[in-house]
């Protein structure tokens, strides 16, 4: 077996950053005094001219690159996502999304898997805070080819993106052949009697779930949703039809994410069973990141355990 | 200031405080206070000073004005009106829900606009924003921000402050419509900003203090904001909220109220004969 590459997307996302810059000038990187830990410290190295550090005064920095867009540049605008979406929330509603400006939001350090910094550090409310804003785009990357690929697409758009990265190294899932698709979903593995549908790092634990289920003689089909806004609503109505249940796996709250995204869809469209796994809507803690995702349930067995229920509860 | 310019100024200003009693009147709410106190300097701004296109709103060349004091956008819409950008009667559309006069700028809907505000502190930091990217791009545009006294009392206002003056933007200048009046009362009263002056200051802005209602100081002010290299300016404009109509003038009622039949009567009729006297030249 070879070995698996394992890389943090935020380290992605540094970089990616850097190989734009080097063939788009119009790219400007701003942060908020994080630069060594959102890795735009990569492209601050390469186009130092190009770097703008506002200090930590994340609102502020929120609305400038919305004012430096308009002066036609794309802007990246980075932070932890607890102050990216979090803190300057009104600043991404009334400056960047209420005029659909051309900023991209560089959010790392979503989630549990902060670890050890504990809960004022875990943000697990900005899918929810970034689904409520018209025509934000949210793209929640699984592995740091994802990552890439998803920079690369947010700058071709035209308009406000929310990109989620993680400070964990993640197992590489992607191949070399991986294409991007804003907006579009990944069936990764078929299957009819469950679909698990999974977004970050979560994709990964749902492959392994799925083999876990299959030595059981149950049969997944395994969906990535990189890009949770919008949501590629027909692959997922698809899939229910296909299988009559559905577990949702993210790390964020249950509440307002992908999990509730997809239940809004599928109860609106094709009401199924769906079964969410997430953060039971409570706040994280310390702790080494790998630990606090078993404790918070974020793993496959948990996606497992789920995937039993929603297929228990289908009606036959 | 030429006493002709200065008299076509004073025109163009009165009929500016009628656009906004007119737009007020009609859309039945609205902020005519502030709008009255900050029409003189933005008359100013687009007769005057900016380099603007109204055939070419986003011309990429353009100076920009943030209005970061949003809800005064009557003034801005009668202003940009005036100058041509949309036309005048469309004023009596405010806030109505078939209008492109929204009651907050809207820089998606209104020519002219060069972003949209409302939410108070955020326009200051979209103008350091433009003003970044003129010095990036090396475009020669400058970057002219009103903000209100009261609206100094959010934090990120500061924020933006302390970022302009650190990058030396000399192309941002930041007017602080200080008419001394807030919603809940006097700004002294509710959380008094003062001193204002020294507090830019210490920020690392150059300072001008000027009555908001002479078109020589401020003339003076913008040249020599305009002169002045390697600092943002900040011009402290003392004024009158309500300035014009003389039952709104420095009475807080007025921020965010609309008159009634009778009370837009004798607005008019005031305005009316100002306008009057300074074309017959009295």
């Amino acid at each position: 077996m070879a070995d698996i590459i394992k890389t943090a997307t935020r380290e992605a996302y540094g970089k990616a950053l850097a190989e734009l810059g080097a063939v788009n000038d119009k790219v400007i990187v701003l942060d908020a005094d994080l630069a060594a830990a959102t890795k735009t410290g990569v492209f601050k190295k390469a186009f130092p001219e190009r770097f703008f550090d506002t200090g930590i005064a994340e609102c502020n920095m929120i609305s400038i690159a919305g004012g430096l867009s308009t002066t036609g540049f794309t802007v990246f605008a980075s932070s932890f996502a607890m102050f990216a979406a979090g803190r300057a929330f009104e600043q991404v509603r009334n400056t960047l999304g209420y005029s659909h400006l051309n900023v991209k939001i560089g959010a790392t350090h979503a989630g549990i898997s902060v670890g050890e910094d504990g809960a004022t550090h875990q943000c697990c409310e900005d899918i929810a805070l970034m689904r409520t804003i018209p025509g934000m785009v949210i793209i929640n990357p699984a592995d740091d080819v994802e990552a890439r690929a998803a920079v690369f697409a947010a700058a071709e758009y035209e308009g406000p993106v929310y990109l989620r990265f993680g400070r964990l190294a993640v197992p590489r899932i992607n191949g070399e052949d991986y294409k991007f698709e804003m907006g579009k979903g990944i069936t990764l593995r078929e299957g009819t009697d469950v679909t698990i549908v999974a977004t970050g790092l979560m994709v990964n634990e749902a492959l392994i779930a799925y083999d876990i289920l299959a030595a059981e003689g149950i049969s997944a089909k395994v969906i990535n949703i990189h890009t949770i806004k919008p949501l590629d609503k027909e692959l997922i109505i698809k899939a229910a039809e296909q299988t009559g249940a559905v577990v949702t796996a993210e790390e964020h709250n249950i509440i307002g994410g992908l999990g509730g995204a997809v239940a809004e869809t599928l109860s609106e469209n094709l009401p199924v069973p769906v079964v969410r796994v997430g953060v039971e809507d409570t706040f994280g803690r310390s702790g080494p990141a790998a630990e606090l995702l078993k404790i918070f349930g974020l793993d496959a067995a948990n996606i497992v355990e789920k995937a039993k229920r929603a297929i228990a509860m289908k009606k036959n | 200031m030429e006493a002709t310019v200065k008299k076509q100024l004073k025109i163009k200003a009165c009929q500016v405080r009628m656009g906004i009693i007119n737009g007020v009147y009609h859309a039945k709410s609205g902020h005519p206070g502030g709008s009255l106190s900050s029409a003189d300097i933005l008359t100013y701004l687009y007769f005057n000073k900016m380099n603007v296109d109204p055939k070419n709103p986003k011309w990429e060349d353009r100076d920009r004005m943030v209005l970061s004091k949003g809800h005064i956008a009557p003034a801005l819409y009668a202003t940009l009106a005036l100058r041509g950008f949309f036309p005048v009667e469309d004023l009596n559309t405010l806030r109505k829900s078939d209008s492109y006069l929204q009651g907050h700028p809207c820089m998606k809907t209104t020519p002219g606009v060069d972003m949209s505000t409302g939410s108070l502190g955020q326009g200051i930091s979209a103008a350091v924003g433009m003003a970044l990217g003129g010095k990036v791009s090396g475009k020669g545009f400058r970057v002219y921000t009103i903000l209100g006294d009261g609206e100094i009392q959010e934090g990120q206002v500061w924020e933006a402050a302390m970022y302009a003056s650190a990058k030396g933007l000399d192309n941002l200048v930041a007017v602080i419509d200080n008419n001394n009046l807030q919603i809940d009362g006097t700004v002294a009263e509710v959380n008094s900003p003062y001193p204002i002056v020294e507090k830019f200051r210490a920020f690392g802005w150059n300072v001008i203090e000027i009555c908001a209602h002479s078109f020589d100081e401020i003339d003076a002010a913008f040249n020599a904001a305009e002169e002045f290299k390697g600092k943002p300016t900040a011009i402290i404009a003392k004024s009158t909220k309500g300035k014009g109509v003389s039952f709104m003038e420095d009475q807080v009622s007025w921020h965010g109220a609309a008159p009634n039949a009778e009370q837009y009567e004798q607005a008019m009729s005031e305005l009316k004969e100002e306008l009057a006297n300074l074309e017959n030249g009295n």
